[in-house]
C-alpha cells in the first residue's frame, strides 16, 4: 500500500518521520548545514559561529506531571541549541490558538515560559500569535526558534561518534513518555513518575569546560534513546554497542512499560543528553557530569566498537546480545 | 519488580544453559507457539545464546497475525458508517486489510479509539449513550473472558450501544492443524502459560498422547523460557512425552474456572479463519445468540472484496514452515513501516521479531 | 500471545475492583475473573484484569531446584 497521507506515525520521530525527512525535506532544501541533521544548524557568519534551531511543541495534555507546554518550549530549543555546543541566547516564540482556548490557561503557560528563559538564562525576543477557527488546531501549538554561539574549537556533531568513544548519558530515560501517558484518556494509571523536562544549557557548558573535544551531544526527545543511538550511528558510520543493566530506567518506567507493552528505550525524554565522548576525557566528563544538578545520575551505558554502516547492539541482562533499532511508527498500548 | 526481575539473573540462565548443552547433542525443533515468548526470546537475545542443535521455531500465536484480511475489512467498513465509535487494542490499529488500516482510516475522520481494557471500551459506550460501539475481540483463551466479562456486565448495566465483533481463538486446534499438516517437524511445543492460566493444562494432552509430543507450560521471564527449554530437551531424551507445567506460580492443571464459566456463558464455539493457516474446525469464538445485541454482527455492512498482498508468505511463516528471511518480500517491499502481511505489523509477529532484533 | 504483568492488591473495593500496585505505579482492575483474593496478595494482570492469583511458595521453585545444581 502506497502511502499518500501523513499519518501520526510520521511525527513520532522514527522510522517513518526520519524517511519523510530525507526524501522530501533534504532532498528539496538540500545544503550543507541541513545535511548534517543535527538538532540545529551551526553556521559559520564572518567567523562567528551561531548556532540556530526551530521546534514547534504540540503536547496533550498541556499540563503534566513536572511541566506544561511552555516550560517545554522554552528547554526544548535550549537544549537543541546546547546539542549543538552552544551557549543558547535568544529565542522567538509564536503562538497558535485555537478559539476559545482560555486566556487564563494561556496566561500560565506564557508565565512558566518567563519563568524557563530565566532559569535558562535567555531572552524572548520576538514572536507572533495566530488564532485559528475551533477544530482547526488542538488548543494551543508553540513554536520557538533559537540562537546562541558555539565556542572555537568546539565542534559537535551526529556524524563525528568515533571508534572507542564512550557513551553517557545523565540520568534515568523514559520519565516524560510515561508521565505524559499516565494522563491520556483511556489509559490512567497513578505514579509518582515526573517529567524530566530540563534545560541541559549549563551542563553541557560545564562539560565543555572539562573538554572542547566531545563528539556528538544529542537529546533523546521523540523515539528514544534506541532512535537516537542509530541515528548517530548511521551518520557517523559506526557501530554502537550498550549494556542493558547499565542503562538507567526508574522502577515505575520500567513497570509502566511491561504493563502497556512498550519498550523504554523508546520512551520520549525532554531532559536527557546522550554523549559521545573520547575515552581519554571521558572519566573527567563524566565527573563533572555527576556534580551538575542535571547529571547526578549520570550513567555511563556503552561504547562506539567499530567502524561499520552502523548499527546499535544490546548485551541483554542475561548475557545474550540482540539488535536495537530505531522506533517504527509510535508506540501503541498493547495487550499482546 | 517482584515476581520480574528475580527471572532476569544471569548466573543461573548460564547454569540452565551449561545443563542443556550437556543433555543433548540432538537436533531439536522446539516450537513456541506463543508471540509473546516470541518477542521475549528476541529481545533477551535467547536465540543465540542456544547451543546451536536446539532450534526454535514461531508458531501461530499472535492474535494480530492470525486474524483474517476480512474481519479488518469489516471493522473498516463499519468504521466508516455514522455514529460508529471503533474501540481496540493498540495492536490492531496498523493490521492491513485489502486496501486500508483502522490508521488510516483514523487519519480520514473515522472515530477510532486505543483502550488497554475490555472494560475502558464499556466506559466509551456509557459515556457516548448516542453513539455505536464496536469493540475488536480478538485474542485467545487469556482476552476472551475480558470480553465476556464486558458483555456480562453491559447486560447488567444495560449499556446497549456496546457490541463486540468477535474473532477470537482457541490456541490448542491450531496446535492439532500444525501437527496433521506435517509441514514442521515439531519435538516439542513451548506452551503460552498465560492462555493456560485459563485453560489449564488438559487441552494439551491430545498432544502428548496422539502425537507423543511432549509440552512444557512457559512462563514468560527469560529464565522460565530457559527452564522450559531444559524441561522439554530432558523430555525428549528421556523418551517422555508428558505435560508439564514449569509456570507453576501462576497455571494450575485445572486452570482459572471462573474465567472458563465466563467463555462458556457467552461464547459459542465454532470454526473458524486463520490468517495464513486457513479454517480450523472449532477454533474460534462467536458470541451466543442469547447476548446477540451485544454483537456487532448484527450491523450489516457491505465489506470489499478481500485482495491478499501478493508474494506474501506470512502462512507459512506462521506454521513455522519458513523463516522471516525466506520470503522474498522481507525487508524489501515488507518492512514495520509498510507492512504487507500481519507478521510485520503485530510487535510481536515473527517477522518484525526478527526484523527488529536480528 | 498476551502479556501480563505481576502486581500486588493493595486495596480491594465492593464492586469486584481492587488497586494494584506494579512497580511503583497503580491501576485500577478488576477482580471478575478470579475469587480467592484478598489484599497483600500477587495477581496476574492482563488488560486491566486480574487473571489469576500468583503462587508465592512455587514462584521461589526455580531458584531452589537450580540453587544446588553444581556443574
Amino acid at each position: 500500500m502506497k502511502e499518500d497521507k501523513i499519518l501520526l506515525s510520521h511525527g513520532s520521530g522514527g522510522k517513518l518521520s526520519f524517511n519523510l525527512i530525507k526524501k522530501l525535506f533534504l532532498s528539496n532544501f538540500n545544503n550543507p548545514y541541513l545535511e548534517r541533521l543535527d538538532d540545529g544548524a551551526v553556521l559559520n557568519i564572518e567567523g562567528l559561529k551561531l548556532a540556530y534551531t526551530t521546534d514547534s511543541y504540540t503536547v496533550d495534555p498541556l499540563f503534566f506531571k513536572g511541566g506544561n507546554i511552555g516550560e517545554l518550549a522554552v528547554y526544548g530549543t535550549v537544549n537543541d541549541l546546547a546539542m549543538c555546543g552552544a551557549t543558547p541566547l535568544y529565542l522567538s516564540c509564536s503562538f497558535i490558538i485555537e478559539e476559545g482556548f482560555s486566556l487564563s490557561l494561556l496566561k500560565k503557560i506564557v508565565l512558566s515560559m518567563r519563568e524557563a528563559s530565566v532559569v535558562a538564562r535567555v531572552d524572548i525576543v520576538t514572536g507572533d500569535t495566530k488564532v485559528v477557527n475551533k477544530g482547526a488546531a488542538d488548543k494551543i501549538f508553540i513554536n520557538t526558534s533559537g540562537v546562541g554561539i558555539v565556542e572555537d574549537g568546539v565542534n559537535i556533531s551526529g556524524s563525528n561518534a568515533k571508534v572507542g568513544d564512550v557513551v553517557i548519558i545523565n540520568g534515568p530515560i523514559g520519565s516524560h513518555g510515561i508521565a505524559v501517558l499516565s494522563e491520556r484518556e483511556g489509559l490512567k494509571f497513578e505514579t509518582e513518575i515526573k517529567s524530566d523536562t530540563a534545560p541541559l544549557s549549563s551542563l553541557v557548558a560545564d562539560m565543555l569546560e572539562i573538554s572542547n573535544d566531545i563528539h556528538v551531544l544529542r537529546d533523546p526527545t521523540r523515539g528514544g534513546l534506541s532512535t537516537t543511538l542509530n541515528e548517530i550511528a548511521l551518520s557517523s558510520k559506526v557501530d554502537v554497542e550498550m549494556n542493558e543493566g547499565d542503562i538507567p530506567i526508574q522502577e515505575e518506567v520500567r513497570a509502566a512499560c511491561e504493563m502497556l507493552g512498550y519498550d523504554p528505550l523508546y520512551l520520549a525524554n525532554e531532559g536527557k543528553v546522550v554523549a559521545f565522548v573520547p575515552s581519554e576525557v571521558a572519566p573527567e566528563v563524566f565527573k563533572k557530569m555527576r556534580k551538575n544538578k542535571y547529571g547526578e545520575e549520570s550513567k555511563i551505558i556503552g561504547k562506539v566498537v567499530r567502524k561499520s554502516e552502523g548499527k546499535v547492539f544490546l548485551n541483554t541482562t542475561i548475557g545474550g546480545k540482540r539488535i536495537v533499532d530505531m522506533l517504527t511508527g509510535e508506540q501503541l498500548p498493547r495487550i499482546c | 519488580m517482584k515476581y520480574v526481575d528475580e527471572y532476569r539473573n544471569k548466573e543461573i540462565a548460564q547454569k540452565i544453559l551449561r545443563q542443556v548443552k550437556s543433555l543433548s547433542k540432538k537436533k531439536i525443533n522446539l516450537m513456541e507457539v506463543c508471540g509473546t515468548h516470541t518477542v521475549n526470546i528476541f529481545r533477551n537475545g535467547i536465540k543465540k545464546m542456544l547451543p546451536t542443535n536446539i532450534n526454535l521455531i514461531s508458531g501461530p500465536g499472535c492474535p494480530v497475525c492470525v486474524t483474517p484480511i476480512r474481519y479488518i475489512d469489516e471493522i473498516i467498513a463499519l468504521s466508516r458508517e455514522s455514529d460508529f465509535i471503533i474501540t481496540t487494542f493498540g495492536d490492531m490499529i496498523k493490521v492491513p486489510g485489502s486496501t486500508s488500516t483502522l490508521e488510516k482510516e483514523k487519519a480520514n475522520g473515522s472515530d477510532i479509539r486505543i483502550v488497554y481494557s475490555t472494560l475502558d471500551a464499556l466506559e466509551v459506550a456509557r459515556n457516548n449513550p448516542s453513539k455505536k460501539i464496536v469493540f475488536m475481540g480478538v485474542g485467545f483463551e487469556t482476552t476472551s473472558p475480558t470480553i465476556a466479562s464486558a458483555v456480562l456486565k453491559a447486560q447488567k448495566d444495560e449499556i446497549n450501544n456496546f457490541t463486540v465483533l468477535s474473532v477470537a481463538k482457541i490456541i490448542s486446534p491450531a496446535m492439532k492443524t500444525l501437527l496433521d499438516g506435517k509441514e514442521v517437524n515439531i519435538d516439542g511445543f513451548i506452551c503460552p502459560g498465560h492462555v493456560s492460566a485459563i485453560i489449564g493444562s488438559k487441552p494439551y494432552n491430545f498432544i502428548t498422547t496422539q502425537y507423543k509430543v511432549p509440552c512444557v507450560i512457559c512462563g514468560f521471564e527469560p529464565l522460565d523460557i530457559l527452564q522450559s527449554i531444559y524441561m522439554l530437551v530432558k523430555q525428549i531424551e528421556d523418551g517422555r512425552a508428558e505435560v508439564e507445567i514449569q509456570y507453576e506460580r501462576v497455571v494450575k492443571p485445572e486452570g482459572n474456572k471462573i474465567a472458563l464459566d465466563k467463555i462458556k456463558e457467552v461464547f459459542k464455539v465454532v470454526n473458524s479463519d486463520w490468517r495464513g493457516i486457513g479454517n480450523i474446525p472449532l477454533s474460534g469464538l462467536e458470541i451466543k445468540d442469547k447476548y446477540g445485541k451485544f454483537s456487532a454482527r448484527k450491523f450489516e455492512v457491505e465489506i470489499e472484496e478481500t485482495k491478499e498482498s501478493r508474494g506474501c508468505r506470512c502462512g507459512e511463516v506462521l506454521r513455522g514452515v519458513i523463516t522471516p528471511h525466506e520470503c522474498p518480500l522481507f525487508r524489501g517491499v515488507c518492512t514495520p513501516e509498510n507492512p504487507q502481511g500481519a507478521c510485520m505489523v503485530s510487535t510481536e509477529g515473527t517477522c518484525a521479531a526478527y526484523y527488529k532484533y536480528n | 500471545m498476551c502479556l501480563a504483568i505481576p502486581g500486588k492488591v493493595k486495596k480491594i473495593f465492593d464492586n469486584h475492583t481492587a488497586e494494584i500496585e506494579i512497580g511503583g505505579i497503580v491501576k485500577n482492575a478488576s477482580l471478575d475473573l478470579i475469587d480467592h483474593v484478598k489484599e497483600g496478595d500477587y495477581v496476574l494482570l492482563h488488560a486491566g484484569f486480574a487473571i489469576e492469583v500468583i503462587d508465592q511458595k512455587e514462584a521461589l521453585e526455580i531458584f531452589r531446584a537450580w540453587e544446588g545444581i553444581i556443574d
